[in-house]
């Protein structure tokens, strides 16, 4: 049962770590690329180590995980946050605005 | 960085963040020689902390740690490295020959404690050459 449950998540993972990279390449403007690319991998990364952790049951290599997880899950938008305000500051235009 | 850079966001990330990985540079430190870790590591983990304090909140908030404040750190660093390996040969052995340092317990006890003394100047040396490159790399003269 935890294996078909493990199972289930990493493949959730995966999938939206697909849909941030077909994104990466399909979206026009650095922006939008950088808007799929910081939420899809937060969500997927999230995800596959949910699945993980759930494979691996209740022990240490868990606990470890999860402090991986709840890393990610601060550092991975405020980085993309950061690479944001770091093209807007710098003079980058939105497209379609000129 | 002079002026500061971090928004709100950015600045309660890094409170929230830094004493974790201050912590983290010390476990890798320590627990290097079971775990992937080590010296050359914690000093990264150190230096970048300090360097992402500095980058995100200004001039104003560097933990007292100056250009000369850096160079000394790896310098004691060095020290550190190649003093045990000549107070090895002080003791008859060859350079940086842990066994015969004169420590209580058996030969990989002490073994095991001068490699922890290696790793402590390495992370020193690290930690402090990555902050003066950071200093350089930026163009602070003081």
């Amino acid at each position: 049962m935890a294996n078909i449950i493990a199972g289930f998540l990493v493949t959730a993972g995966i999938f939206f770590l697909i849909v941030g990279a077909i994104g990466l390449v399909r979206l026009p403007d650095f922006y939008t690329r950088l808007h799929a690319a910081g939420l899809c991998d937060t969500l997927g990364l999230l995800l596959t180590l949910a699945g993980l952790m759930v494979y691996q049951g209740l022990n240490l290599t868990s606990l470890k995980i999860l402090i991986i997880a709840m890393f990610i899950l601060l550092a991975n938008p405020t980085a993309t946050h950061t690479l944001f305000r770091a093209a807007y500051r710098a003079g980058l235009k939105p497209r379609g605005e000129g | 960085m002079r002026q500061r850079y971090g928004s709100l966001i950015l600045d309660t990330t890094i409170r929230l963040l830094v004493p974790f990985y201050l912590i983290y540079g010390v476990y890798a430190l320590v627990h290097g020689h079971y775990s992937p870790g080590g010296g050359f590591q914690a000093g990264v983990v150190l230096g970048a902390s300090i360097i992402m304090v500095n980058m995100v909140q200004g001039d104003s908030v560097t933990w007292g740690v100056s250009k000369q404040t850096a160079v000394l750190v790896a310098s004691i660093g060095t020290f550190i490295y190649a003093g045990i390996g000549i107070a090895a040969m002080i003791w008859g052995g060859n350079y940086l020959d842990y066994g015969v340092l004169p420590f209580r317990g058996i030969e990989p006890e002490v073994r095991a404690l001068g490699t922890l003394g290696i790793e402590t100047g390495v992370t020193l040396g690290v930690a402090g050459t990555f902050i003066v490159i950071f200093n350089l790399l930026i163009g602070r003269e003081e």
